[in-house]
């Protein structure tokens, strides 16, 4: 049986070494161009835009093709990128939440209570 | 045994196998190594915490008052003189994602069963792994004993950072660290033909196979994820 699952394994999860280097040319360049971000100074919305866009092409990249995700079983692609999309919805609602606290802060600051 | 492989062969793709898996007695996800599955919800539960520590990072930064340090400067290396922003970082970017590069290709190898350049490539992740962990090293002590950065307060600005920056650096240091001790370790085995002979491990007593080295790269990419993370919301930010 574990003969079995190694063969069936081969047969899902060996590659052509081009997808490798091309995968990790991206990152390479992808990276480079986060660096670049901060180097050229960019701020603001085109900042954020600029590194968020780089951060997740470059975790999406290595999920899919490094950790073989592409190739898996839907369910455990399921099982995986629901929990982390639950994650996402809990950045947005603390990002909302840090900006009701420095208001409330700098208002009470400010103005007084 | 024949038994397995036809299942694997019949079963469902997309989302009616997505259906029948969860909606199937036994297993969850069929025909994925046991291993693998379970090396995937450890990472899961690892992606939880570090995103407690990164997301309560963003909160307190985004709430405070006080002016946080400026990480391009902090993290600036001099060259000949000239302060450069963020260098150190940079190399530290390039050289776990050259890791990560070399432990695909260790996988690969693994599974085409080339012993010799599956062991070299899995060799030559761990010193990149080790590399990191020296730069690391010498970024902490450059902050704690010239700057005077500590958890409780620094020079720079927002006492927060201090404490943040250890936690966070330190945590996914401790994962790198961890992940370099095993490298040399399957790379030993894959050297010596473990996984070709299915040689017992002297932990866990299961026989030895190539499988192994996909979970564990696994594990690793998993940290060069989480670095992207890092780079992206504590020095780039």
């Amino acid at each position: 049986m574990v003969m079995a699952e190694t063969k069936k394994e081969q047969q899902t999860t060996t590659h052509k070494i081009g997808i490798y280097l091309w995968i990790w040319g991206l990152l390479f360049v992808l990276s480079f161009f986060s660096y670049m971000v901060d180097w050229l100074q960019f701020q603001g919305l085109l900042r954020w835009t600029l590194i968020v866009t780089f951060m997740l092409l470059k975790a999406g990249l290595i999920m899919a093709i490094f950790m073989h995700l592409f190739w898996e079983r839907y369910a455990l692609v399921n099982a995986l990128l629901w929990p982390m999309t639950a994650i996402a919805c809990f950045i947005c609602l603390m990002v909302a939440e840090g900006k009701y606290t420095v208001f409330t802060r700098l208002f009470y600051f400010v103005v007084g209570g | 045994m024949s038994e397995q492989t036809s299942i694997n062969n019949n079963l469902p793709p997309g989302f009616k196998g997505l259906a029948s898996d969860f909606g199937s007695d036994q297993t969850a996800f069929k025909g994925v190594n046991w291993g693998k599955a379970m090396m995937w919800i450890f990472l899961l539960s690892d992606t939880f915490i570090f995103s407690c520590f990164l997301i309560s990072y963003m909160k307190v930064r985004a709430s405070l008052v006080a002016e946080w340090p400026y990480p391009s400067e902090i993290f600036a290396l001099e060259v000949g003189g000239v302060p450069v922003p963020l260098l150190l970082i940079a190399i530290m970017t390039f050289v776990l994602i050259t890791s990560s590069g070399t432990m695909a290709l260790a996988v690969k190898y693994g599974y085409e069963k080339n012993k010799k350049l599956c062991g070299m490539f899995l060799l030559l992740t761990a010193l990149g792994g080790l590399t990191f962990v020296g730069m690391q090293a010498f970024e902490w002590s450059k902050l704690i004993f010239h700057e005077g950065v500590r958890p409780w307060g620094n020079p720079f600005g927002a006492a927060q950072f201090g404490s943040f920056f250890f936690m966070i650096t330190g945590f996914h240091g401790t994962h790198v660290s961890i992940g370099v001790i095993f490298l040399f370790i399957f790379s030993r085995k894959a050297f010596r033909g473990d996984f070709d002979t299915g040689k017992k491990g002297f932990f866990t007593s299961m026989k030895s196979d190539y499988v192994a080295i996909e979970i564990l790269g696994l594990y690793w990419h998993f940290v060069d994820l989480v670095w992207v993370f890092i780079f992206a919301f504590f020095y780039l930010w």
